[in-house]
């Protein structure tokens, strides 16, 4: 899950919680062709409403088809297109990592310099978590990769606009209204 | 009041102005046909419910309003799912209802169950499955809201058979209410004003321009409009397949059908212009050829009300996403104010004089067949043309026999043509023609069909026989998948595969009759005309006219699949010629 620098966008998706709404969001994917590189879904902060957040892999014409595409389906509230550089972004990782009891301690203290928690120690393995960017996790995955990892799950990442400024939510302008220049 | 849901889903029907459901009971659906036995509705019972799903479209291109199909679950929502897709690639208003099993069954494999939202997700421009009585009647309004508003198409409503049997108490939704429930669907109308003011000075400043009018002229009710614009600026205008009628052939701008059996002035003014006028239209690929090479040095304006399109094929140098008639009426309103500013048109001559060089050379034509040799099936569709009654609807099946009808007809109005153009369903025409008298029992209604398409959905000509809907049907029989035989004539050496059906079984005319229907057969030239009046003169059941056509014939022009425009293939006697489409 490490690759997502060149072609990848964050689609933040606010939808009407509604029974397949997600079957909805992910079929039109499907049968667009484009690939999904993550997806997070919660309840959103209206009651009512749902957060999906997308990433998706695309060249950024094709992305303007997608966003176009998702505005059809009527559940589809709105759309904001998270430019990395510009949202902050978090994953949620957990880990079940060999450790023989020599090498446990080597583990807790990977964890430790990371941040990470301990949840679970074993006789000949231990389950470990991480919340954090994307980066971090891809690097701690790394290292924990050298011990041998059992069993790893990765939530997706769930991204919200940085707030210093106001311009870097660009929203992507509901395209009902947008008679502006394409591209 | 309390009532049933059963008795609430027809109530909303009449309030949504129902006239006509086209349908077929089943178990699952079984409630909602006892008070439909009370109601003003009528309702057509269907032989197979893909019919039912065509004779709605029917119903819905010439009337302008949303065909309403009502089956019951598991094999008659699948059968539906054909006529939806179709409805949907062609932007038909429709609303679907199908049953479902019970609440407590759903997901148990139970008898007749289907996941018909599932299935129909990517068919529908919404569905929905229905769980308690009481959302009934804001459900309906929805799909009808969806399904008639924006770009139009095919909605479906999902009510397992308890939510019929249960009590609810009634009410009616207002339209605030239905708005309120959608909170993302705000389908937007009015085009950009300062786009508009952009495409009036591009059709002004054009040398080549061109009117690329599709399928959404129709949609928008903007025939008008759009006669207003041609006269007003003198442009050219082409129809699709989609829009054939919403311009008048008989037009001296009129330049007809583009695309992949488009007529070669047609083809060649789209790829020559430096302007297209895109109104309503998509891009399609059987309109571009390869896209690469498709009108190269042409800007585009893209009038469009789904802002999906914009941009999807080809990119707009004006994209403009709005209803056609709205917008096209403030481009008129926006050039007579630049004119009336001083600003003159760019001089168009040259491009005139190609364009009517064009048309003088290469017009749509075929050979005549000599005495005693097969019938062509041209001819039959002149004289049919030459016969029949002012404001005759024509409705076609897919293959070459659709070609040749929209190549050959006269359409000189909006609302007289129905086809399967996006999806090419065949079957289309039988049922999508009952649909049309239906909706149009004024007007003669004729089905050219071909012999493939008329064996898959011929039964609906008893339902036409039993329900006293006299449609006519002209069968183009050349006793083979013709259109697919081209292909293979021309593309794969003449090797026929699996193209050539019995000229003998089945015996059409017997078919016919078994079905209620007057059949005639036609095997020459001289006796096409009695037939066609004889035809033209029932007016009491249904008719099927066997014309037996030259299998040989092909539909030219052509372009060939995946080709440029500039490919395309002429007919051998106007090939010498050919240079002339420069």
């Amino acid at each position: 899950m490490s690759d997502h620098s060149s072609n990848h966008h964050i689609l933040s998706v606010l939808v009407q919680n509604r029974p397949g709404v997600l079957a909805r969001v992910s079929s039109l994917f499907a049968r667009r062709g484009y690939n999904i590189f993550s997806l997070a879904v919660a309840p959103a902060e209206d009651e009512g409403f749902s957060r999906i957040t997308i990433v998706v892999d695309v060249e950024s014409s094709p992305l303007e088809q997608v966003t176009k595409q998702l505005f059809k389906l009527i559940e589809v509230v709105k759309i904001s297109e998270l430019d990395p550089r510009q949202s902050v972004e978090r994953e949620l990782l957990l880990a079940t990592v060999r450790a023989t009891p020599e090498q446990r301690g080597q583990v807790v203290e990977l964890a430790n310099i990371f941040e990470g928690k301990i949840l679970a120690v074993g006789v000949e393995a231990i389950t470990v978590s991480l919340d954090g960017h994307p980066d971090k996790l891809d690097d701690f995955e790394e290292l924990l990769s050298g011990y041998g990892i059992v069993e790893l799950q990765r939530s997706g990442r769930v991204a919200l606009p940085k707030l210093d400024r106001a311009a870097r939510l660009r929203a992507v302008k509901n395209p009902r209204n947008d008679n502006g220049k394409v591209g | 009041m309390k009532m049933t849901g059963a008795q609430a889903l027809i109530k909303a029907l009449e309030m949504e102005q129902v006239e006509t459901i086209f349908g077929l009971p089943g178990g699952c659906i079984l409630p909602a046909y006892d008070p439909l036995l009370d109601s003003s509705i009528r309702h057509i019972l269907v032989r197979h419910e893909q019919g039912a799903g065509h004779m709605a479209e029917g119903y819905a291109h010439v009337t302008g309003r949303p065909g309403v199909a009502m089956v019951t679950s598991g094999p008659a929502a699948t059968n539906m799912v054909t006529p939806l897709m179709d409805a949907y690639m062609d932007s038909i208003p429709m609303v679907c209802i199908t049953g479902q099993v019970g609440t407590s069954a759903i997901g148990t494999d139970a008898f007749q169950e289907c996941d018909t939202v599932g299935i129909t997700r990517s068919a529908t421009k919404h569905n929905e499955l229905v769980m308690t009585a009481q959302d009934l009647p804001m459900v309906v309004r929805q799909a009808f809201h969806i399904a008639t508003t924006g770009r139009p198409g095919p909605t479906l409503i999902d009510v397992p058979k308890d939510v019929l049997v249960n009590t609810m108490d009634w009410y009616w939704p207002t339209d605030e209410e239905v708005a309120d429930s959608l909170p993302g669907y705000r389908p937007n109308t009015k085009g950009h004003s300062r786009m508009i003011k952009e495409a009036a000075r591009l059709i002004l400043a054009s040398e080549r321009p061109i009117i690329y009018a599709g399928g959404g002229i129709l949609k928008a009710r903007a025939a008008e409009a759009l006669r207003e614009l041609a006269e007003l600026v003198d442009i050219h205008v082409v129809t699709t397949l989609m829009a054939r009628g919403a311009f008048p052939d008989s037009h001296p701008l009129c330049l007809g059908m583009p695309g992949m059996h488009g007529n070669a002035t047609a083809v060649t003014a789209m790829q020559k212009s430096d302007l297209l006028i895109n109104l309503g239209a998509r891009f399609d690929d059987r309109i571009t050829g390869k896209i690469s090479a498709f009108a190269p040095e042409a800007k585009i304006i893209h009038v469009d009300i789904d802002p999906a399109e914009q941009g999807k094929v080809r990119r707009p140098d004006v994209p403009i996403v709005g209803d056609a008639k709205y917008v096209i009426e403030e481009i008129i309103k926006a050039i007579k104010d630049l004119r009336a500013g001083g600003l003159e048109q760019a001089d168009t001559a040259m491009w005139k004089s190609r364009i009517s060089g064009w048309r003088e050379q290469f017009p749509v034509s075929y050979e005549p067949s000599e005495p005693g040799e097969a019938l062509k099936p041209q001819y039959c569709l002149e004289q049919l043309r030459d016969s029949a009654p002012e404001g005759t609807i024509l409705v076609s099946g897919v293959g070459q026999h659709q070609m040749w009808s929209s190549q050959y007809w006269r359409f000189d109005e909006p609302y007289t043509w129905v086809n399967s153009g996006g999806l090419g369903t065949m079957g289309f025409s039988i049922p999508a023609a009952i649909g049309a008298k239906v909706g149009r029992p004024d007007r003669t209604v004729w089905a050219i069909d071909g012999d493939g398409c008329f064996q898959m959905t011929a039964q609906e000509l008893v339902t036409a026989s039993v329900e006293r809907i006299p449609v006519k049907v002209a069968i183009l029989n050349n006793s083979y998948l013709g259109m697919v035989r081209q292909w293979q004539e021309m593309f794969y050496d003449e090797r026929y595969s699996e193209v050539y059906l019995s000229p003998e079984v089945p015996n059409f005319v017997q078919w016919a009759e078994a079905m209620g229907c007057v059949g005639i057969r036609v095997d020459s030239p001289e006796e096409v005309q009695p037939a066609i009046d004889k035809a033209n003169s029932i007016d009491d059941r249904p008719v099927v006219v066997d014309f037996r056509v030259d299998a040989r014939e092909k539909v030219f022009p052509m372009v060939p699949a995946g080709q440029s425009n500039d490919d395309l293939l002429l007919p051998s006697w106007q090939q010498q010629h050919r240079s002339a489409l420069r």
